[in-house]
């Protein structure tokens, strides 16, 4: 709780300079999980700042990458501070323990996280702000509060009186903040479940919005950085005399993980790396291949430590020898590369004890902190500003090219951008982990299953990432690995196995093995019982409600039932993620070169309560395009430890001829808020999987699933 | 060594190497920094630019090669009031924004020699450039949206 009048002050009111430039954030006591569970919020300064001149500014403590938080998140504030949102500015908050993701337990974005953690917590910062504007006029004009209304970013007292909000800010700032200040029912939203259109729009048509690689500081030098081929490798001699003889090179700096050439152009950088000799030492990763990571997986698939993801239900074992028919079948999903179109990149400016750093990050603590501890400084002297992210996907989670950033500008004294390239982004990603999925299930007579194993072997990206512990139950390894269906014996298990190449989060996670898996796997159950998949699944989804209806609405809009076009087929996968309940159906044929083209998709989604409809369809279509593409057409390969692929000719992106239709069924809801920047980009795996598998008779239980894929299957 | 070509209009003078891509040339020399860097290798469009009113990407053209052209970025196409940004806008395209510089220069390119695209021809057209947040159908609609809207005016 504040604890002083100063401190109100300074929070609620700033001047119209301070919040057209950056905004001074406060960490106040207490964690933002724990304001949470009291049910309020006392930090009401941390959301919005509202000036002399009325203009009012709401802080977005998620990183815009593309999901539209930079109109969500002030959404839910304008919902109950009751001010027009096309008229705010949104900026970004600086690193803060009262921005962290009480979800994440740290200032993340990611894990489609941000309506959902936000929800409360930002409608309740807004009403506090409401509350204490209408208690300081009720001050001013010495009126009862009651008297007191706010309204469209104005407060109207008795007889006529009437102020801005910037007008009585000072006045606000002067009053507690209200313990439980009265939020809105659902059915009294004006703001939330609008198709408010995206505030970041406008910038982004006129090439204005400033992305991390358009950063620039005065007397700014550019930085381009050679890494080992092999991930992981050091530098064990360098030759960087031609390279520093090239024009414009202002110094070759070594830093842990390569070699540095800093010029006064970018375009100089990249030429003078190119004369740089360095001998290598690969380290123990030379020897990787995807082969051997995936002779790795299944060894310890069947000989490492086996953790239950949830207690075993009834004999599941038993149940599937003593059934009538058994069903089983390995799928194997690959590493991919998050490659984001804005290369990995970010200005530093460290000097006299303090780093300066400005670009696009989904962690904004992880940078303070992960730089502090690089440079040997205290995580309050490094100030991170979040510029627009040309698209995270999990990638700009890590940290790597930050502390780089920073150890380059502190080697040359000089404010530095370093820029990746495409190749550097590919060929030293934080991969999407390779997955082995392995399912039995035992039939009855009928073809119902009586009995389903499960076991999912994977790399664990939390213990890299954030030090869980060895052989403990990694929550990001096992999303989805339930599926819904109703069987009477289960066993579901994982078995963690470093495969060598360092892993990332990428969109979904997960989902994206076990869902490919478990949906994959119910189609092959259903062939083999002889049902139809979308009627087999209905059968075991008895108390599912919210799965049953959204298969229901996807297939019925699908026209499933009358059957795909002549030539085509189609496939069905539903899930659930980040409380998001989906239905996805895909439809798709074989082209004249053997390529799966995809003709239409159709999205059944429950999300519950729902804050921009249009922003929600927006990630909807962006997750079947790329689920697509990392079920058609791309995967990360590994030789002698170096990734085989280093641009978009070997990384194939979908791109719009390829792009389908996509129908979406959103449905009307009182649940509250699931997340829905990732679920579809897994469910539409199978979905697609299945379709292919019906068409051809074929079933690609490798992704991706390529021309070639199919011919060999 | 100075070269000189034209840039949204107005003549600039360039001191770069004339083996420097005119990406670069215009991103850091010029300060124009809409035109995007996403590949360096003419696979994603994200650097697209006009030369002489053709599509170029820009990270493969050198800027010796544009001495004497007339160059066109997507600050060419004002603040907002181009048919292809209201019509982004209308259809609510970007999400991160990043590759829709390339996308708008393309469909630029595309509307200014056809008036009524079909979708055969945006395919043709704007299947260089690539779009990692998959807003592909809202480009197609609002490529359509503005040729209607250029054909009205």
């Amino acid at each position: 709780m504040m604890s002083t009048e100063t401190n109100r002050r300074d929070f609620l009111k700033t001047t119209s300079i301070a919040t057209s430039g950056l905004m001074m954030g406060v960490v106040l006591p207490g964690t933002v999980a724990e304001t949470m569970a009291a049910g309020t919020l006392h930090t009401p300064n941390a959301w919005v700042h509202i000036a002399d001149d009325n203009s009012i500014t709401l802080i977005s403590a998620r990183s815009e990458m593309g999901q539209g938080v930079y109109t969500s998140m002030p959404m839910l504030i304008a919902e109950e501070l009751n001010v027009d949102v096309t008229k705010v500015t949104v900026s970004a908050a600086p690193p803060g323990a009262v921005y962290a993701n009480a979800f994440l337990g740290a200032m993340i974005t990611g894990g489609s996280t941000s309506v959902r953690e936000g929800w409360e917590k930002l409608r309740i910062a807004g009403a506090q702000v409401r509350e204490m504007l209408i208690a300081g006029a009720a001050a001013e004009w010495g009126v009862p509060a009651s008297a007191v209304k706010a309204a469209n970013g104005m407060l109207t007292g008795p007889g006529g009186k009437k102020a801005t909000y910037g007008q009585m800010a000072e006045a606000a700032s002067k009053q507690p903040v209200p313990e439980k200040p009265s939020i809105k029912a659902p059915k009294d939203f004006r703001v939330v479940g609008k198709r408010i259109p995206r505030l970041d729009v406008p910038a982004k048509v006129n090439g204005t919005a400033e992305f991390g690689i358009d950063v620039k500081l005065p007397g700014m030098v550019y930085a381009s950085l050679e890494q080992c081929p092999v991930i992981g490798g050091k530098v064990k001699s360098v030759d960087s005399a031609a390279a520093k003889a090239m024009p414009g090179v202002v110094d070759v700096v070594q830093i842990p993980d390569g070699v540095a050439v800093v010029a006064n152009t970018y375009w100089g950088a990249v030429k003078a790396r190119r004369a740089l000799k360095i001998q290598w030492d690969n380290g123990d990763g030379a020897n990787l291949s995807t082969a051997s990571m995936l002779d790795g997986h299944v060894k310890a698939a069947s000989s490492g430590k086996v953790l239950p993801i949830q207690p075993p239900k009834g004999d599941a074992m038993g149940a599937i020898k003593g059934a009538a028919k058994m069903v089983s079948a390995s799928y194997v999903t690959p590493l991919q590369s998050h490659s984001p179109l804005e290369p990995m990149n970010f200005t530093a400016h460290v000097t006299g004890g303090k780093a300066l750093l400005i670009g696009p990050t989904q962690f904004q603590q992880g940078a303070q902190g992960a730089t502090a501890a690089a440079l040997g400084m205290k995580p309050e002297d490094v100030d991170v500003r979040t510029t627009y992210l040309g698209g995270g996907f999990g990638r700009r989670i890590e940290l790597d090219f930050v502390v780089q950033a920073a150890q380059i500008s502190k080697a040359v004294k000089l404010p530095v951008k370093l820029v990746w390239s495409r190749e550097d982004d590919m060929t030293h990603d934080f991969y999407r982990p390779m997955g082995l999925n392995q399912l039995s299930a035992g039939l009855d007579a009928s073809g119902k299953p009586v009995g389903l194993s499960f076991k999912v072997t994977s790399q664990s990206i939390t213990q890299r990432a954030f030090g869980l512990p060895k052989d403990t139950m990694d929550p990001f390894m096992v999303e989805a690995a339930v599926a819904p269906y109703n069987i009477a014996n289960t066993q579901h298990d994982l078995v963690i196995h470093d495969a060598g190449l360092r892993v990332g989060y990428w969109r979904a996670v997960s989902h994206n093995m076990n869902v490919f898996a478990n949906e994959s796997f119910v189609d092959e159950m259903a062939l083999a019982a002889g049902k139809d998949p979308v009627e087999y699944r209905m059968s075991l989804l008895e108390g599912k409600p919210r799965f049953q209806n959204v298969l229901k609405l996807a297939t019925q809009k699908a026209g499933y039932k009358k059957g795909a076009a002549k030539g085509n087929a189609m496939g069905v996968a539903i899930m659930e993620g980040y409380d998001t309940y989906v239905a996805v159906v895909a439809e798709v044929n074989v082209g004249a070169d053997g390529e799966v083209k995809v003709v239409k998709t159709t999205v059944a989604a429950d999300m519950g309560m729902i804050v921009n409809p249009e922003i929600v369809e927006q990630q909807i279509q962006s997750s079947i395009i790329m689920g697509m593409g990392q079920t058609l057409k791309h995967a990360i390969t590994v030789k002698n430890g170096v990734v085989e692929q280093t641009n978009f000719n070997t990384y194939a992106m979908v791109r719009t001829n390829e792009s389908p239709l996509v129908d979406i069924v959103l449905v009307k809801s009182g649940e509250k808020p699931g997340g829905i920047g990732e679920p579809v980009t897994a469910a539409i795996i199978p979905a697609l999987a299945n379709a292919v598998a019906k068409l051809t008779g074929k079933r690609v239980r490798t992704l991706p699933i390529t021309g070639k894929a199919i011919q060999q299957a | 060594m100075s070269l000189q070509f034209k840039v949204n209009g107005k003549t600039v003078s360039s001191n770069s190497e004339a083996d420097t891509p005119l990406l670069w040339v215009i991103r850091d020399e010029l300060g124009l920094t809409g035109t995007k860097f996403g590949c360096g290798a003419a696979l994603c469009g994200a650097c697209t630019v006009h030369v002489n009113g053709e599509a170029v990407r820009s990270c493969q053209t050198q800027v010796g090669n544009v001495a004497g052209s007339s160059v066109s970025t997507v600050e060419s196409l004002g603040s907002g009031s181009h048919a292809l940004q209201k019509a982004w806008v209308k259809h609510q395209v970007p999400q991160c924004g990043y590759c829709q510089s390339g996308q708008l220069m393309s469909a630029a390119a595309l509307l200014s020699k056809n008036k009524n695209p079909s979708d055969a021809d945006i395919d043709a057209a704007m299947a260089g450039n690539v779009c990692r947040c998959g807003t592909y159908t809202r480009i197609r609609a609002a490529v359509k949206d503005a040729a209607s809207m250029m054909r009205a005016a």
